[in-house]
């Protein structure tokens, strides 16, 4: 817009010309400086989704392994080591008098003390505890949970709320122990009671640094308001999926000696909770979806606490008969392994926690998770209609509003942990229901940071923590990266183009990311705008690998050291975060060889040594496998 | 080597996977629209810089002859193309830009009061809404003073973008 006044001009109004025009110049740029901060915040995000999901893809692959393991571990019963513990942890029935006999609290123990049965003046009391950090004592734990136990054991697989006139009903998604915005919706909501009705709609641990005190807050209160607040089941109320995503580590590191007991009880009590509950015999609130079989009837018939674990799904006869042969004993009841639930039962639930809505039309495998569905909106109709519904409340996904509404306003996604990926990444909400059964919805954002900052350092922070976790991915298949590159370099200049590069890695990686863009933040460039692939990705590393560790075995490590954790730690039967060398190498030849990855006895053997650290005999996997987290150079310290 | 390729075929080709890669950001249904809302932010974060008016003339372009509230990647691409192709809308330099400042600094003391920045990016041009101008005045603000160090600002945005 170039305006131009010549000769006998006003100066006042050419001033103020160009003062307009002066004003429009900086108004242009920063909306284009704005634009693009939007856009990496974006592809921050998209990157966060991306390996989430890879992740739980991950868990289906893991679940395969579990099975293949018993079936090819043949050594006899007796010298297996390995056997005995997992039939060990079977044998060991949980009378809840004698572990609470076992677990004391000291004198000088200066936390919370609750008294059974729990009040009003209690809960009080945790929450101002938990606010001031302290740790609630193991012994009180356990009480919690065997008390939770006994009254979930009562409730029906789908609770029903009904009278909703008379009480307004607050419906929160998934928590993901975060408790500043636990604390944050009881301030601008108030806490539960009998006027305050509540359902909390799964995924209550994992990720969050407070999953615990979440789980101990929402169970008292269960306790204390057993008709009024409503605690769901979600996907990560699973004992090999907190194995995964943190809650298994934030109990071992806070209870030391007692987490295993605490372990063993917590998984049998989230088999407990309810899978869903119905609102006026109109709203159903479940944690993920459903599916296009999805079938209340059934749901409301079969045996949910035979629901284990996600990895852990009901074998067929014939894999049965095997295993009774090889091992009397199989991982995944207490009883025989005649007393599972059955497969058609099992996939109901697996879909009610694990599906997707999308656009599409159709019900179709949710491949990007690995379980579950994604299911349409001709699916969502469907199932409304068959059961006379009118609405389906679910979580399960992060938005960036908290909340979002598809399928013509008849599925409502509901997400409640603000900053989930990372601070300034998302905002939470919560909604309330009144008679008309009309939605209205709150959102808040729970922040640490004292100072509020500015646009551009919020992005950096989302930003730079989604490029630690993508560079492990790298770091991880960098010798098949390597070969890729060199085929496009077809000169052998070393150089390649962005093109080439974003190309390259999107077909090694799997991921459907915008590579193009990434690539000038990822990768080194030369100043004619090609990429140096041979120099590595820039600003990541992983610190402190022993040196033992050779790079084709350190790739394996970095990319699967999720999965040998948990497998490690199944193993690990007392919790002590230890196995024995011998268990080490005959689990870890049957992952390479499960996995399809090349090893030899060599190679097996250093690594071996590598590991025993203390030169004992014993390894502490966790130690060793935490070495392997790669770390963003910026960001600092390494997250799990 | 690179250059031995055939420039303009790699070059469009990297064009518009950038382009696509801007686009896909937005397109949350994945089914190649975004909100027509949204296309100022795709134009402005591949580099361009056009006014709010400039924008609307260019989604003109790019709309349905029945505007649904979205657009299509099969007629934003192609524009697109042209328009960097093209280098219309380039970001001015950085002296430029400080010249803007220096104009609208009246007094010629090197910083603008928050009040006069607040008036002339609320009141003139392209008015910022009230969202725009507290993030702006988030980094720009010297809390001390109460005003803009204009240059010291543009020094740190310079810095930051890179």
């Amino acid at each position: 817009m170039l305006l131009v006044i010549y000769g006998n001009s006003d100066k006042k109004l050419v001033g103020k010309l160009e003062s307009v025009k002066a004003a429009l110049l900086i108004q242009s740029w920063y909306r284009c400086y704005k634009a693009r901060l939007e856009l990496r915040r974006r592809q921050a995000l998209s990157i966060f989704e991306s390996i989430e999901y890879a992740d739980e893809q991950d868990q289906l692959q893991l679940a395969k392994f579990f099975t293949f393991m018993l079936e090819n571990y043949t050594q006899k019963k007796e010298e297996n080591s390995v056997y005995q513990s997992i039939a060990s942890i079977e044998n060991q029935r949980l009378d809840t008098k004698t572990v609470l006999r076992m677990v004391e609290v000291p004198d000088s123990y200066e936390g919370p003390r609750l008294m059974f049965p729990l009040t009003y003046s209690d809960v009080l009391l945790l929450i101002k505890a938990f606010k001031e950090n302290q740790i609630l004592h193991a012994r009180y734990v356990l009480e919690v949970l065997v008390e939770a136990k006994k009254v979930l054991k009562q409730l029906p697989n789908i609770t029903h709320i009904m009278s909703i006139e008379t009480k307004e009903l607050t419906i929160c998604g998934d928590i993901h122990g975060k408790l500043d915005d636990l604390f944050l919706i009881f301030y601008k909501n108030g806490l539960p009671s009998g006027n305050n009705r509540y359902v909390f709609n799964g995924d209550f641990v994992d990720r969050g640094k407070n999953s615990m005190e979440v789980l101990m807050v929402l169970f008292a209160l269960f306790l204390v308001f057993p008709n009024d607040v409503y605690l769901n089941r979600g996907n990560h109320e699973d004992f090999l999926m907190n194995l995964r995503y943190g809650f298994t580590k934030e109990i071992t590191s806070k209870y030391k000696k007692h987490s295993a007991k605490i372990l063993h009880y917590l998984e049998e009590v989230y088999t407990w909770l309810p899978i869903g509950t119905l609102i006026d015999k109109k709203v159903l609130v479940v944690h993920g979806g459903i599916a296009d079989d999805t079938d209340l009837e059934i749901l409301n018939k079969l045996k949910r606490n035979k629901m284990r674990s996600v990895l852990m799904p009901p074998s067929t006869p014939s894999e049965i008969e095997l295993r009774n042969i090889q091992f009397p004993y199989n991982f995944q009841t207490s009883s025989m392994s005649l007393d599972q639930m059955p497969k058609d039962d099992w996939d109901q639930i697996i879909n009610i926690l694990w599906s997707d809505p999308r656009k599409k039309k159709g019900c179709s495998p949710n491949t990007t998770r690995g379980g579950g569905c994604y299911f349409g909106p001709d699916i969502t109709n469907h199932i409304l209609n068959k059961f006379a519904l009118k609405m389906i409340i679910r979580s399960h996904e992060c938005k960036p509003e908290g909340f979002e509404i598809c399928h013509d306003g008849k599925v409502i996604t509901l997400f409640s942990a603000s900053n989930y990926y990372e601070e300034g990444s998302n905002r939470g909400a919560y909604l309330k229901l009144k008679k008309d059964l009309i939605p209205r919805f709150f959102q808040y954002q729970c922040s640490q940071m004292v100072k509020s900052k500015t646009l551009h350092e919020s992005v950096n922070i989302v930003e730079s923590t989604a490029f630690r976790i993508l560079g492990e991915k790298l770091i991880a298949r960098n010798s098949e990266l390597m070969q890729v590159f060199k085929m496009y370099d077809v000169n052998k200049t070393g150089k390649i183009t962005f093109y080439e590069w974003g190309k390259a890695v999107g077909q090694v990686l799997e991921m459907d990311l915008p590579w193009l863009s990434l690539c000038p933040r990822l990768a080194q460039r030369t100043e004619d705008g090609y990429v140096y692939y041979k120099m590595g990705f820039k600003k990541l590393t992983a610190i402190n690998a022993p040196k033992q560790v050779k790079s084709g075995m350190f790739q394996t490590l970095v990319r699967y050291r999720r999965d040998l954790k948990i497998i490690f730690n199944v193993i690990d039967k007392d919790k002590s975060g230890l196995i024995s060398l011998e268990e080490f190498r005959d689990i870890w030849k049957l992952f390479c060889s499960h996995y399809g990855i090349k090893i030899d006895e060599a190679h097996v053997d250093q690594l071996a040594n590598a590991m025993d650290l203390n030169h004992d005999g014993s390894i502490d996997f966790n130690e060793f496998l935490t070495a392997f987290d790669v770390v963003h150079r910026l960001g600092g310290e390494p997250k799990p | 080597m690179a250059e031995e390729k055939d420039n303009g075929d790699a070059g469009l080709l990297e064009l518009q996977k950038k382009i696509k890669e801007a686009f896909e950001v937005f397109d949350h249904e994945s089914n190649d629209t975004v909100d027509v809302r949204e296309i100022g932010t795709i134009i402005r974060s591949l580099g361009c810089c056009p006014s709010e008016g400039e924008l609307h003339d260019l989604i003109a372009e790019v709309e349905e002859e029945e505007p649904t509230g979205y657009i299509r990647l099969e007629t934003f691409l192609p524009m697109m193309v042209k328009v960097l192709k093209e280098r219309r809308y380039r970001p001015v330099p950085e002296d430029v830009l400080l010249q803007a400042f220096e104009v609208l600094d009246t007094a010629k003391g090197g910083f603008l009061t928050k009040e006069d920045l607040v008036r002339y990016m609320t009141e003139e041009g392209e008015p910022f809404t009230q969202e725009e101008m507290e993030e702006m005045l988030s980094a720009a603000l010297d809390p001390d003073t109460n005003t803009i160090q204009y240059r010291d600002y543009l020094a740190m945005m310079v810095i930051d973008e890179n």
